[in-house]
């Protein structure tokens, strides 16, 4: 079975279909003060399709869409939109073209309502009153958005609030959008609400070009695939003709690695226990509420949530940053609700977080500054108050060789290196350390999906050692895989459980959105939710 | 990995010599501006740094700068602009000197007492800052500044005949110190004396240095300034690094006027230099906040003070030094942020490159990596 195009041959492919092409990038090159820059990239998208751009993180797909939108530059190549030639100075000019992107960070402001949103700064193209909400309605019935526009953005969910977005773009006259990550930020649910969008915007003629990393969504809504791998496009695929297997080795060019635990290594002995743990906003509003877990050697506990539902309150508790206004903590058989960040860290508590250019890195300190950070009392980085930064650095080449951190020396800044590698020093540092409990937020986010393996591989192996892991991801096939106990956060509060064994993603996805409480069951027959767009709008995005 | 350490000294480098030659320049230009010869000038000011008294009093000069810019140095390091060294130093000076007009201990102590007056008075002033800082979220800017307008009311207050103050003539002293709390100078003979408390200046900046890059407070503190997020998730408690900080800034503060005090003076009056605080926030970016670039930077300011009164009797204008101590502060904040990106921009190429090319530490996969392309 032949699927895959070679590289050089794609814009002869489109002209057989007999299409006519919306946006055709030929040869792009873009040199970039950086680790990846894009080479010689061909794209073709045809008109009334969906065209899906996929590959790993950090591979060059949002330098390219950047390029497309007109944020940047190409050094070399051509892009023609329709079949014109064109040169984009700055988004303006992409968005004349009919060029639209809709960012996977929401551009909206709050405190607005939907039409006043959209509007923004487009209030010549028919003001501000009547006839934009007239147009606005045609817009949403259009396309079976459902967008209502004297709502408030604030009351939205994330599924609305991205379709908002969508119909921001319709509404500047886009023929082309482009999505960047949109399931990212989406439950199974409403990723399948989503498609459903955009298969209405395709059938009225519109591409869109979808950018995305998750293979089984792309082959369920795209027409048709481009590679991007190393900064260079390496193949097209239809997806009736791929499976993600074939997919997954063409951005990567290995076999794509799963997150499954082989056997249970969960023990009986209690490491953090938390007990009626609550937290409040100044405001006295619950962030957290009446949390309990107890995490026991050998065990990994898969916290399941959408973004903003006290996840990251929750890691703040655990560590230090923040401190409860009731509840108890307990490591092992010493209560800590009341250290500091640093004692916890000494006494065995490890930390990867969520961000790690916030919260785990001194971007512009050398590699080996960076492996003292957060173990600063600790050998081999001080003796006493001294500083030992021979030990440190020693110590920093052992985690370089043993955790395949892709880095020249010890001595570059910590910004000069890729995600992933970023990643794999701090996991390899705070596993130096031999935690007793590990706090991992999002561990392989941003990561790709070689880094992605030899993670998974290293949490697996602490834990066969007794280490109890707290698990938070965004990524179900993560948390099912490496969990051996799932609990869902809905608005501060653990809603339900469940076992990762038995457990399928969008029934997890359910619980996420607080449709589902107490102990989740394995359905042999799953049902399809009546309604998909009502339980969208129900999750409260507070991050923005 | 010997290149990346040259490359460091190079970025080092780079930034304040662009940024000295950018000064020139345009003090150059300055110059043409108002008819004169552009490069007179500067000839007499070179000629001035090779007389040996010309020499010594930089020296002296050069280490009031350079304690005043260690103080603001400690702050930037970790975000904090204590722009209150000026009010720090003077208050320290003058309660030292009323301290050493008061009191009468043997040298071995009085000099002791005299310097841990002068410590706390300097951290007892900026520690109201950090404590506003901390307590109520005061920036440390704002509070710093009323915090130098208060001393100077303060000194004027202490000056008054029924406080602490001695008239001498028409000038306001606090009285002659008692002589066991002078510091002998060492002599140059025909040049003159340099001030034995320079010798201080030297060791606070071997201590600056040992602290901040061989302790763990040391690597708290630049940690804090790299990255306030980041450094609380280590385990830095923000509030005490903020507070402990500026308590350290102030009292480095409060030595910067011994020098002059205990080595010439002896008396803080109407005449005592003013102004250092502010100078040292200047000396202390044109350092990068490095011991040794600050070194640096402290005598080139004190050559440009001092080299440049000879001008008036060549028929140029003296404040050319100050137009010229002004350009370097505006040309170094520009050409340093040039810099850092650049070399930033230029590391993070260089990693790719190397990368690309195998280079990798610890090759275990290096084949992968090299097959991709």
């Amino acid at each position: 079975m032949c699927v895959i195009n070679a590289s050089s041959s794609p814009p002869a492919g489109a002209a057989v279909h007999g299409q006519a092409t919306a946006v055709e990038l030929a040869g792009i090159t873009k040199r970039f003060p950086g680790v990846v820059a894009n080479h010689d990239i061909h794209l073709t998208v045809r008109k009334g399709t969906v065209h899906a751009l996929v590959g790993e993180n950090g591979a060059g797909k949002s330098t390219l869409m950047k390029i497309l939108y007109g944020m940047q530059k190409p050094d070399e190549g051509t892009i023609a939109i329709h079949g014109e030639k064109v040169s984009f100075s700055s988004p303006a000019d992409a968005i004349v073209r009919g060029i639209g992107m809709v960012h996977q960070h929401f551009m909206l402001a709050d405190n607005l309502t939907v039409l006043e949103n959209v509007v923004l700064g487009s209030e010549k193209l028919y003001g501000i009153g009547a006839k934009a909400r007239r147009k606005i309605k045609e817009l949403s019935e259009r396309y079976g958005l459902g967008v209502r526009p004297d709502v408030l953005v604030e009351e939205l969910g994330v599924a609305a609030r991205q379709r908002v977005e969508i119909l921001k773009v319709l509404y500047r006259g886009a023929t082309t959008l482009i999505l960047d990550e949109p399931t990212a930020v989406l439950v199974p649910q409403e990723v399948d609400a989503l498609f459903d969008n955009l298969r209405e915007l395709k059938a009225e003629g519109l591409s869109v070009i979808f950018i995305s990393h998750k293979l089984g969504e792309v082959l369920s809504v795209a027409d048709e695939i481009t590679v991007i791998r190393r900064g260079t496009t390496v193949g097209t695929a239809v997806p009736a003709e791929t499976t993600p297997r074939q997919l997954a080795e063409l951005m990567v060019g290995s076999e794509l690695p799963t997150p499954e635990t082989a056997e249970s290594t969960v023990t009986d002995r209690p490491v953090i226990a938390v007990d009626k743990l609550r937290l409040a906003a100044p405001g006295g509003k619950a962030l957290l509420d009446d949390i309990s877990f107890t995490i026991h050697e050998g065990e990994v506990l898969g916290i399941a949530g959408v973004e903003g539902n006290g996840q990251t309150e929750l890691v703040d508790a655990l560590i230090g940053l923040r401190h409860a206004d009731s509840g108890v903590i307990r490591l092992a058989d010493q209560e800590i609700t009341s250290w500091a960040t640093r004692k916890r860290r000494e006494q065995g508590i490890g930390y990867i977080p969520e961000d790690r250019h916030r919260h785990g890195l001194l971007l512009e300190a050398p590699l080996w500054e960076n492996r003292i950070l957060g173990h600063v009392t600790e050998r081999p980085n001080a003796k006493g108050v001294w500083l030992d930064p021979k030990g440190a650095q020693e110590d920093t080449r052992r985690i370089v060789t043993e955790y395949d951190v892709r880095t020249p020396g010890i001595d570059v800044t910590a910004a000069s290196l890729s995600g992933g590698n970023q990643q794999k020093l701090i996991v390899g540092r705070e596993m130096s350390h031999k935690p007793r409990f590990l706090i991992a937020a999002h561990p392989t986010r941003g990561v790709d999906v070689g880094a992605q393996a030899a993670i998974w591989d290293h949490i697996r192996e602490a834990r066969r050692e007794g280490l109890a892991v707290l698990l938070i991801s965004a990524d179900l096939d993560e948390l099912i895989g490496l969990s051996d106990t799932l609990r869902v956060i809905y608005d501060g509060k653990l809603v339900a459980d469940a076992d990762p064994a038995t457990i399928t993603p969008e029934e997890l996805g359910t619980a996420m959105t607080g449709a589902a409480e107490g102990h989740l069951e394995h359905e042999e027959t799953p049902e399809t939710p009546a309604d998909a767009s009502t339980s969208a709008e129900s999750p409260e995005d507070e991050a923005r | 990995m010997k290149k990346f350490d040259k490359e460091r000294v190079l970025l080092a480098v780079a930034g304040p010599v662009i940024a000295l030659a950018v000064a020139f320049v345009l003090s150059a230009i300055v110059l043409i501006a108002s008819g004169k010869n552009p490069v007179e000038p500067f000839a007499l000011m070179f000629e001035q740094a090779g007389f040996s008294d010309i020499q010594v009093l930089i020296v002296n000069q050069a280490s009031m700068y350079y304690i005043a810019a260690l103080a603001v140095a400690i702050g930037f390091r970790m975000n904090l602009f204590n722009i209150g060294v000026d009010g720090q130093y003077q208050l320290a000076a003058m309660m030292a000197a009323v301290v050493g007009a008061h009191a009468n201990l043997p040298a071995a102590l009085q000099v002791p007492l005299l310097l841990l007056t002068a410590v706390f008075t300097g951290a007892f002033w900026s520690g109201i800052a950090g404590v506003l800082k901390v307590t109520r979220g005061v920036s440390e800017v704002v509070a710093t500044i009323m915090l130098n307008a208060i001393a100077t009311s303060l000194i004027v207050y202490m000056w008054k005949p029924d406080v602490f103050g001695v008239k001498v003539g028409n000038n306001n002293t606090t009285g002659e110190m008692h002589e066991s709390g002078w510091i002998p100078g060492i002599d140059m003979g025909a040049a003159g004396e340099i001030y034995g408390l320079v010798i201080l200046a030297v060791l606070l900046g071997i201590g600056y240095w040992i602290v901040l890059n061989r302790t763990r407070f040391g690597f708290d503190l630049r940690a804090s300034g790299a990255s306030e997020s980041a450094a609380a998730a280590s385990g830095v408690s923000p509030k005490r690094m903020v507070l402990t900080a500026m308590l350290l800034s102030g009292a480095i503060a409060g030595l910067a006027g011994l020098p002059i005090l205990l080595g010439d003076t002896h008396t803080y009056s109407l005449n005592f230099p003013t102004g250092i605080g502010f100078l040292g926030i200047g000396i202390a970016l044109l350092g990068r906040n490095s011991p040794v670039g600050i070194a640096f930077a402290a005598l080139l300011w004190a050559w440009l003070d001092k080299a440049s009164p000879e001008l008036d009797f060549h028929g140029y204008d003296k404040e050319i030094a100050v137009i010229m101590q002004g350009l370097i502060v505006l040309s170094v904040v520009v050409s340093y942020e040039a810099v850092r990106e650049w070399g930033l921009r230029r590391q993070q190429r260089r990693v790719g490159a190397e990368l690309a090319a195998g280079h990798v530490l610890g090759a275990n996969n290096t084949t992968k990596e090299v097959a991709g392309r």
